[in-house]
């Protein structure tokens, strides 16, 4: 465990970097300092690593003060992994990789065995060893930068807003590789970002800083949507931060609906069944059970065989049932244009499909089973499934 | 005559490449003068330029040295120190190692600066002890520049240690000093079209100690 006690960073100008800050870093999970610039996160992480000296304050790893080892030894059992990746240009991916490795006096063999273990690890094509981080996409370098902080197999990481710079598509993709290394190797990550969002998806534990650098609320990401402890967290949450909340609710509990489901080959008897289940929309579906779009009940009174399927209104996008959230489902039925979500399976056929209201009583039911329960403790396993 | 005559004329001649005033050994002369002076420099304006540059500080004093040291005239620093030292190698070197530090402290100064601080950053916060930072982060990165310095220093050097000769001392400037001592132009022109094919030997001898010492991924990536 690493333990912020009452670290002060003041320079010598006067301003002051991180104020009287207190914190315990939970083992084994990934705990995010998030906030403005200039809120001192960057400067809380570097001290982690003596980048930066505390000006009052101490540090304890594992119970023993930081500065008890030499610096050295210190940033050699802790992964850093920083914007831009901070890859060496003249060294190629292999050799990038096998840096503290070979610090630590492993030969120069095993050390490049070990990074090419580790591209494979973190999603690189072992093909790229040779190339230099100039031929490389960002993405790519980055992800270099994490298999380097990796190589020697620290029980710590510190990431300095490592995905900031590359675009979104890439990021989210970075940010899922990492949580399913996370799930592997069970790091105590300290990771950077300004990016709310960022830390929602990706954190076990959220310190929200403030100017100032002070602490303003250190909770798991559902407990910091469901209560922020001020105005501030509050703000700096956004404005849909009751949807966004609805990503930690499993879509488990919805009551899906079969009856208003036909496949394409039911005759007029068994549509008729379905119509009655009072439904405003069929949907139907090929022989597998895939959806095929959605009907209205009287164009198809004379059996689904009929309907022309380019006459369909299209389902849009159907959920996971169980494996995505309540926010997802939510989302599948806002965009679907008769209002209901369509559920699948993990082969892709239909599972049920359940309505708007259906859907807003879920949260309703989940909201209040969660305030009996108190703050619910954050799920790893659904947090990386929903990323993958 | 045309030019060309005189030159053909100049290396046609067996006398020209044997003995003590022979090609080769003047070749050799001019050479160990410039590479002496070249090294001396080196010695001097590479620590400097590279510790200034790492450290960000000190940039406009070394820009000052550096201007000031252009503005020395080689060949009345030359007679200065002739006058003042008498016949010897010292008085030669000084004019030429004060021609070669400020292209070589300039760039180095200017390599380090210009090395992207977020590897070194990366190699700190990974464990790297400074001179490990230095040599194997910033140095590597840094050399194209580095080198290019020491290039533009060679060039001028080699073409300025002709001067050497108007103190009685050897090199390719003997052949031009006494050529035109005794009007024979055939050897001035010999002479200096020797010094021009050293100058671009030292451009060739650059670009092959860059293919050679510094990384494709630094060469690739500019």
């Amino acid at each position: 465990m690493i333990q912020i006690e009452s670290v002060t960073k003041r320079y010598p100008d006067g301003t002051t970097a991180v104020d009287d800050l207190s914190l315990d870093i939970p083992d084994g999970s990934i705990t995010v300092l998030v906030g403005p610039s200039g809120c001192g996160k960057t400067t809380t992480l570097r001290m982690v690593n003596r980048m930066v000296e505390p000006t009052s304050g101490r540090i304890l790893l594992d119970g023993s003060d930081i500065t008890e080892q030499p610096v050295n030894a210190l940033r050699r059992s802790m992964g850093y992994v920083i914007q831009n990746a901070g890859l060496f240009q003249h060294r190629t991916i292999v050799d990038n990789i096998a840096t503290v490795p070979r610090m630590l006096g492993w030969d120069r063999r095993k050390a490049r065995e070990r990074a090419r273990e580790l591209m494979g690890r973190v999603g690189l094509d072992e093909a790229l060893a040779k190339r230099y981080p100039y031929q490389l996409s960002g993405g790519q370098q980055q992800r270099v930068g994490v298999a380097r902080a990796l190589a020697a197999d620290p029980p710590v990481l510190l990431m300095d807003e490592p995905f900031s710079a590359v675009d979104p598509i890439v990021r989210k993709s970075l940010q899922a590789e990492l949580l399913r290394i996370q799930q592997e190797l069970g790091k105590t990550i300290v990771f950077v970002t300004h990016d709310i969002d960022e830390a929602i998806r990706i954190g076990d534990m959220i310190a929200v800083m403030r100017t100032g650098g002070r602490l303003a609320q250190f909770a798991p990401p559902q407990e910091l949507l469901s209560s922020p402890a001020d105005e501030f967290v509050e703000d700096f949450l956004g404005t849909d931060r009751g949807i966004r909340r609805l990503s930690f609710f499993t879509s488990d509990g919805l009551a899906l609906e079969r009856g208003p489901v036909v496949a394409v080959d039911a005759g007029a008897e068994q549509v008729a069944r379905a119509t009655a289940a009072g439904a405003p929309y069929l949907l139907l579906t090929d022989a597998d059970g895939k959806p095929l779009g959605w009907v209205a009940p009287q164009d198809a009174a004379g059996g689904a065989d009929k309907v022309a399927v380019g006459s369909l209104l299209p389902y849009g996008r159907p959920f996971a049932a169980g494996r995505e959230s309540l926010r997802d489902a939510l989302d599948c039925a806002v965009l679907s244009p008769t209002g209901w979500a369509v559920a699948v399976d993990e082969q892709g056929a239909v599972a049920g499909v359940v309505s708007q209201e259906a859907i807003g009583a879920a949260i309703r039911s989940a909201h209040a089973g969660q305030r009996e329960d108190g703050p619910a403790v954050p799920v790893r396993t659904t947090k990386a499934e929903v990323a993958t | 005559m045309s030019i060309f005559q005189f030159i053909s004329d100049f290396f046609r001649d067996s006398a020209h490449w044997h003995g003590q005033d022979g090609i080769p050994h003047r070749v050799l002369e001019h050479l160990g003068y410039s590479f002496m002076a070249l090294g001396i420099a080196a010695g001097l304006a590479l620590p400097v330029g590279l510790v200034t540059g790492h450290t960000g500080r000190g940039g406009n004093a070394l820009a000052l040295i550096a201007t000031a040291a252009r503005a020395l005239p080689s060949y009345g620093l030359l007679v200065l120190m002739f006058f003042w030292l008498g016949i010897g190698l010292t008085p030669v070197m000084i004019p030429l190692v004060a021609l070669a530090v400020p292209p070589i402290l300039l760039t180095s100064y200017e390599a380090m600066r210009t090395v992207d601080p977020a590897p070194v950053d990366a190699a700190r916060g990974m464990g790297m002890g400074p001179a490990a930072v230095l040599f194997q982060v910033e140095l590597p990165v840094a050399l194209p520049l580095i080198l290019s310095g020491l290039r533009s220093a060679a060039i001028q050097v080699v073409s300025t240690t002709a001067i050497a000769a108007t103190v009685s001392l050897g090199g390719l400037g003997r052949f031009v000093i006494d050529g035109l001592y005794q009007r024979n132009y055939e050897t001035v022109v010999g002479g200096a079209t020797l010094i021009a094919g050293l100058a671009l030997a030292m451009i060739a001898l650059f670009w092959l100690v860059g293919r050679v010492a510094v990384s494709p991924g630094v060469r690739g990536g500019r």
